[in-house]
């Protein structure tokens, strides 16, 4: 056709063609095997080119049924479920499950055992931000950050397999106190750690901080104002960011926190940068906690209560294979003491009897608000044991972030929310 | 329960037919072969199939202190068609086995399976309604690594007897 | 607020509130639920604005049979209360509270998947942690835990709930 054709049904400046074009929204589906949503999180999006309209995230595949499989365990055998609900930080729920129960019976434990649980819970804070680091540094491209940090984690997990005898979902922290005491060499350990981690930090720092890539890819990139968090039940350093100081270990102390030094770290630019910058300064103030009970540690002291129907029956050493009984215990009971046996047997068996009644305990988990709420009617069992995971609720919040954002975004908001499957799905 | 294998979905096969295709196809094939094997075991890529707590343990070993690159591992693919390897590491749940299968159907043959973990061996300590109870009833598993969570030096002398099979199995039929 | 100083607090408008272990519960009646909820954030000496939690235990046998417990948090004032509604065998339905705490919203929808509670008034009550085409409500007391016996030195281990021994 001619240029001086007038009557062409074309029009180069007519929008109505791309307009069309452009009405029709594009369904993706991320995950649930996808190498940057943190888990087994599935994720359908629905795309207009790059932008987000909207987002509806899909979990429930890792559901792992633990609450079920409580109502049908001893008292004792939970801790072990429990652990591996939020498989990175199991000391919290271990610690969150113990306190539920040990409220219920009526006790508490020793001191010196608060003071290890209060340790060890801010050393998993620390290995819990520190996969938080690797994951969100590896997602957004940042590769050598995760070699870093799985450098200081392994650090981290040595200490705890001398402690415990496991690197991952321990089983440590019992109801009436800590199952064993600390072995020789491990405060030299932890001193030798808190020693050189600052220095790693800083590392971090300078890798990251600064960064004119990193900066683009998280300032200003997932918004989520106090409202809007608080009205989602968002917790932890995504509720922190956004300017709530709001930190379970000073409003609502267990285990003797209001005794120890912190800050409570909060900015208010309440975007993926901030969230970033809230984490590394609260790995700072795990160290300032350590280091505080490390200085209560030099009085010695038994590490699990004295009532012979709540304690763990045995004496108990670091195996091969994890926690199990002395040679001493082993030889005391099967030739020495009959009633011993007898008393083993059913601590073991049937565990502890807990009184009719129900308890929501919380913690601050390295994600937020961890709750249990314990229901027990008097039985050897747990009636109902429900796991309030931040990892659940957080999540409700991706749809508030995303949308209107760009496609790369929606991995830089998950990386920055820490979602923990485990937690999630239980 | 007992395991069914199926033809044709498992990729070695017993010693006393590769002896015999030896002898028929001669010399040349037999060296071909073994170079292929070795080739094959020299890099073989994972396909990122983390699930939970053994997640991380192989994320563990595949960063600097257990390091998998010393074996060419280090590269996880995202993407099941460019990778050779998958290993199931953590609970799977009855949601998640379609999608277990999918994965491992996407992958091109020769491929292998790697159960790591008790949970994705025989379903741990989740013996109820939620987890199935054994990957191998949905996909054929070449090796097991028990292990609640397995260490990354118990990984790695799974993944190495991994690389011990393939290098010694034949794969020409 | 002190757990008895709260509880006297409450006790002016609500008659079932029992204090145990240092907690408060309140229980009242389906139909009051919202404006319970309401009146709990309101009031500026409670100001109970933050939804923790949403839940429900079974009691077969028993009337009611369904207890669904809401877990409350005062951000200003630092105190916590729990909140429960009976719900009968044959009537498991409750009205939803996302319109005034959205953060109920996936408590609920786990709720209906392990109990089969319906949540009225819901965005979208569909399951959420087991998959769709799921039959029955496992956290249910009626219903098995499930499983396959396990192959153990010979012998044939039965999951938890089906053993004698």
């Amino acid at each position: 056709m001619s240029a001086t054709d007038t009557s062409s049904s074309f029009d180069p400046t007519d929008a109505s063609p791309a307009e069309e074009l452009r009405q029709e929204t594009m369904i993706v589906n991320m995950g649930p095997q996808h190498p940057s949503t943190h888990g087994v999180l599935r994720l359908l999006l629905e795309l207009d080119g790059e932008t987000v309209v909207s987002c509806r995230p899909i979990v429930g595949y890792l559901h792992t049924g633990i609450e079920k499989n409580c109502e049908y365990r001893t008292w004792q055998q939970g801790v072990t479920f429990v652990t591996r609900a939020d498989y990175l930080s199991p000391f919290f729920n271990e610690l969150a499950y113990c306190l539920a129960v040990e409220r219920l019976l009526g006790t508490e434990a020793p001191p010196r055992a608060q003071v290890i649980r209060v340790m060890v819970c801010e050393m998993n804070r620390i290995a819990s931000h520190l996969v938080w680091l690797a994951t969100s540094g590896l997602e957004l491209g940042a590769v050598s950050v995760m070699l870093y940090c799985f450098r200081e984690r392994e650090m981290l997990l040595d200490i705890f397999e001398a402690v415990t005898g496991l690197r991952m979902n321990h089983s440590y922290i019992r109801i009436g106190g800590v199952v064993m005491d600390l072995p020789p060499g491990a405060e030299d350990d932890v001193r030798g750690f808190l020693a050189t981690m600052p220095g790693r930090i800083k590392e971090y720092e300078d890798l990251l901080s600064q960064n004119p890539i990193w900066i683009q890819r998280n300032r200003d990139v997932g918004l989520l104002s106090a409202e809007d968090a608080l009205a989602r039940g968002v917790t932890g350093p995504a509720l922190r960011a956004a300017g709530v100081g709001r930190d379970v270990r000073r409003d609502e102390p267990y285990s003797g926190y209001e005794t120890y030094e912190f800050d409570v770290i909060t900015r208010t630019e309440a975007d993926c940068y901030a969230r970033f910058e809230v984490r590394l300064e609260e790995m700072k103030q795990s160290l300032r906690i350590i280091e505080q009970c490390l200085e209560r540690l030099r009085e010695p002291g038994p590490v699990m209560v004295e009532d012979p129907k709540v304690r763990w029956p045995a004496e108990l050493e670091v195996g091969p294979d994890g926690i199990g009984n002395s040679e001493r215990y082993i030889k005391h009971i099967m030739e020495e003491s009959m009633e011993a046996l007898i008393h083993h047997f059913k601590m073991v068996t049937e565990g502890v009897h807990v009184p009719p009644g129900e308890v929501y305990q919380v913690v601050e988990s390295p994600r937020g608000e961890l709750g249990f709420y314990v229901v027990s009617d008097g039985e050897h069992r747990p009636y109902r044991l429900r796991i309030r995971d931040p990892s659940f609720v957080n999540l409700q919040a991706v749809p508030v972030m995303v949308e209107g954002a760009l496609v790369a975004d929606v991995i830089a908001v998950i990386a920055s929310l820490d979602p923990v499957m485990g937690g999630v799905d239980r | 329960m007992p395991v069914e294998r199926l033809k044709g979905l498992h990729p070695g096969r017993g010693e006393d037919d590769a002896l015999e295709e030896e002898v028929r196809r001669g010399i040349l094939l037999t060296s071909l072969d073994k170079g292929v094997r070795w080739a094959r075991k020299q890099s073989m890529w994972p396909v990122t199939f983390g699930l939970a707590c053994c997640a991380i343990e192989m994320m563990a070993t595949g960063a600097g202190h257990y390091d998998l690159a010393r074996w060419g591992m280090e590269l996880f693919r995202a993407s099941p068609r460019q990778a050779d390897l998958m290993i199931v590491a953590g609970r799977v749940s009855q949601k998640m086995a379609p999608v277990l299968r999918t994965v491992y159907d996407q992958m091109p043959e020769p491929k292998w399976v790697i159960s790591m973990g008790v949970c994705a061996s025989a379903g741990g300590m989740f013996t109820n309604y939620a987890v199935v109870q054994g990957v191998d009833t949905i996909v054929p598993v070449d090796i097991y690594v028990p292990g609640c969570p397995p260490k990354p030096e118990m990984l790695m002398y799974g993944i190495l007897r991994l690389h011990e099979k393939v290098r010694t199995e034949g794969q020409f039929k | 607020m002190r757990a008895d100083e709260l509880a006297d607090r409450v006790r002016i408008a609500y008659r079932d509130v029992v204090v145990a272990r240092g907690e408060v519960t309140v229980i009242v009646d389906r139909s009051d639920l919202l404006d319970a909820l309401a009146a709990l954030r309101d009031e500026p000496a409670l100001g109970l604005d933050f939804l923790s939690s949403v839940t429900a235990t079974d009691w077969p046998g028993r009337s009611p049979r369904f207890w669904v417990a809401y877990e409350l948090y005062s951000m200003t004032h630092a105190h916590r209360l729990r909140l429960k509604v009976g719900l009968e065998e044959d009537d498991p339905r409750i009205p939803s509270v996302t319109p005034l705490h959205p953060t109920a919203d996936w408590h609920e929808r786990e709720t209906y998947d392990f109990y089969g509670i319906v949540f009225d008034g819901h965005p979208g009550l569909t399951r959420i942690l087991l998959p769709d085409d799921w039959e029955g409500y496992p956290l249910r007391k009626t219903e098995d835990l499930g499983g396959v016996n396990t192959r153990y030195r010979g012998a044939f281990i039965p999951p938890v709930d089906k053993r004698t021994t």
